[in-house]
């Protein structure tokens, strides 16, 4: 794959939440520095930011090609679509919101699920996209996550999920919820066959995503200063009536508390979920 | 006692002021008896009447409401020789959450539930109802020891969430019900739930993994408290009716979509006007289910709990 054809918006940085006030094109902004950043560099050092080091957000094809060897994967579940089972309405109809995701991303929901090899091991990864809706979990998320799973299950091969997500999908309510409990169950059953569940926590993850799927790795791991918790902040600012630190729910504050294993920087994440596989999966 | 009535139930109230009135000289003119009676009467229509047509809206404040009975209100009434057991073995108690053993007729069980407190200072303790991730590991704790021992496990739900708080992101909240999830999923005994009052996100579910999901019928179950889907999806505060109507968080819409098994009814007016009738009901549906569930051998009811999470949302 060349440079060019990297520069189609559906695998591009996610510039909906980065505030670039760059136009959309072969220049970008830093969310964090604010420096201007040449994208095919950019790319190049894996949407990190070179001068203060940020990792900026990715979509969920872009970390898959990222990850997997050769950029290559064969993606499982890819046609699973909403159902809208509440047939919910706010100011907007929820087909409708799902129609203009879709349109805007290019992908039917917010998880894609490959298959490939890190460092030549077999592997099923879950990506989240966080441009859809927030990188929400609704009923298509989570029979994508278990169609991951079985596929892995099936081949006896480890299971990856790079999570980064606002949560519940609000429009699926209880079918939403009951996600949390659904990928829940079928992570015990990987676990059950003694494969390994790697979880990855890329900024930002919090509600019924990080409650659940995220928390559950037999390692967890995060991208530094990623954000990630159960209850947002102004939630909990509102509640407790306290400002909180700056580094509240990041990456090392999870560390810190015991929540993670370790924080790995973007581009050594391959060798060291690799050098992991190899250790803990002896095959 | 007005102040127990909700707006909506205003023509219950004014027919109870009435009758209390009356019984207020009645003593003096006797003949006013069979008038009070009729009455009476005429309460309980009007009280049916309004419960069998409740909004959503009007749904939620019955599960709220200030004097709907609580967990230790049930245990109280359904379980006997109960022993309350403490501590997640790690941090401390957490006493928005209550569990023990106790006695369903002549089986023994465990119980655990949210409990929201009834006075301020016993809310406070309780902090609402709204546990801290040691709450969770509590449960956690008490659900593996009857695994151990073979005890059915029986849970009441009744929570606005998890508590969002500092304290609790530092213990690990997300780990702690993430945990339960996993853990409730392949617990190796019968796991019964009853949501007995508000259903409140994934603090509610953490409690929620089981065989057989039952609902009062006034009780809710959602993502989220209809005050934050409001904020979230409509960006202000004020579309909580909406919100709620469009979650569909009552247990009559959440029966079709297959997440609750069962409705369990409760007395005219809502539980909280029949502690003793509410408390019954709950207890023959646990005593039928509990039977049903418990001839299915452990691998199927395993197999049968988890195919039951994993078809939802298919």
């Amino acid at each position: 794959m060349n440079w060019l054809t990297r520069l189609i918006p559906s695998i591009g940085i996610d510039t909906s939440t980065n505030k670039s006030k760059v136009p959309d094109g072969l220049w970008i902004s830093c969310p964090s520095c604010e420096a201007t950043l040449y994208k095919p560099e950019l790319e190049k050092s894996l949407y990190v930011c070179p001068k203060c080091d940020h990792h900026l957000r990715i979509g969920a094809r872009t970390r898959l090609e990222q990850f997997l060897d050769n950029a290559v994967y064969k993606e499982i579940a890819a046609d699973i679509k909403s159902k809208d089972p509440l047939k919910f309405k706010d100011t907007k109809y929820y087909t409708a919101r799902v129609r203009d995701a879709m349109k805007a991303t290019g992908e039917n929901d917010a998880i894609v699920i490959g298959q490939g090899h890190v460092k030549d091991i077999p592997v099923v990864v879950a990506a989240f996209e966080f441009r859809f809706m927030g990188g929400s979990m609704g009923g298509v998320v989570g029979e994508k996550f278990v169609a991951g799973i079985n596929k892995a299950i099936e081949d006896q091969i480890p299971f990856i999920c790079f999570s980064t997500s606002g949560g519940a999908r609000m429009q699926e309510s209880m079918i939403s919820l009951m996600q949390m409990a659904k990928t829940s169950a079928a992570i015990q059953k990987l676990k059950g066959h003694k494969l390994p569940y790697i979880s990855i926590m890329v900024d930002p993850i919090f509600g019924g995503v990080s409650a659940s799927l995220a928390m559950l790795g037999d390692i967890n791991i995060a991208e530094p200063k990623a954000f990630v918790g159960f209850a947002g902040r102004r939630v909990i600012e509102d509640t407790v009536r306290v400002e909180l630190p700056d580094d509240f729910q990041k990456a090392e504050f999870l560390l810190d508390h015991g929540a993670l294993d370790m924080i790995v920087h973007r581009k050594d994440l391959r060798a060291k979920v690799s050098g992991l596989l190899n250790k803990i999966y002896n095959k | 006692m007005n102040n127990s009535f909700l707006d909506f139930e205003k023509p219950i109230a004014d027919i109870y002021d009435k009758i209390q009135a009356l019984k207020d000289i009645a003593s003096e003119s006797p003949e006013l008896l069979s008038q009070i009676a009729k009455l009476e009467e005429e309460e309980k229509n009007i009280t049916k009447r309004i419960y069998s047509k409740l909004s959503t809206w009007q749904t939620v404040q019955v599960a709220r409401h200030p004097k709907r009975p609580h967990t230790s209100d049930y245990i109280a009434r359904i379980f006997s020789d109960f022993d309350e057991l403490h501590g997640d073995r790690m941090f401390g108690d957490d006493s928005s959450l209550i569990g023990g053993i106790g006695y369903l007729d002549e089986t023994p069980i465990v119980v655990i539930g949210h409990e929201k407190g009834r006075d301020t200072q016993e809310k406070v303790k309780r902090n609402f109802g709204m546990p801290q991730p040691e709450g969770y590991r509590k449960a956690k704790r008490l659900m593996e020891l009857a695994e151990h021992f073979l005890l059915p496990v029986i849970t009441f739900i009744d929570t606005s969430g998890a508590y969002p708080g500092i304290e609790g992101e530092e213990r690990g909240q997300s780990e702690a019900i993430a945990r339960n999830l996993a853990v409730m999923s392949e617990l190796k005994t019968p796991i019964i739930v009853v949501v007995t009052g508000e259903g409140g996100s994934g603090g509610a579910l953490a409690l929620g993994v089981g065989d057989h999901v039952s609902m009062f019928e006034y009780a809710t179950y959602s993502v989220a408290s209809p005050e934050a889907c409001s904020s979230i999806v409509w960006r202000s505060s004020d579309h909580a009716a909406e919100a709620a109507e469009a979650m569909k968080v009552s247990a009559k819409e959440l029966i079709k979509i297959n997440v609750i098994d069962e409705i369990i009814k409760e007395p005219s007016g809502g539980a909280h006007r029949d502690y003793a009738a509410a408390a019954a009901n709950i207890k023959s549906s646990l005593i039928d289910n509990l039977q049903k569930i418990g001839t299915i051998e452990i691998n199927d009811l395993l197999e049968r709990r988890y195919q039951r999470l994993i078809t939802i949302g298919k």
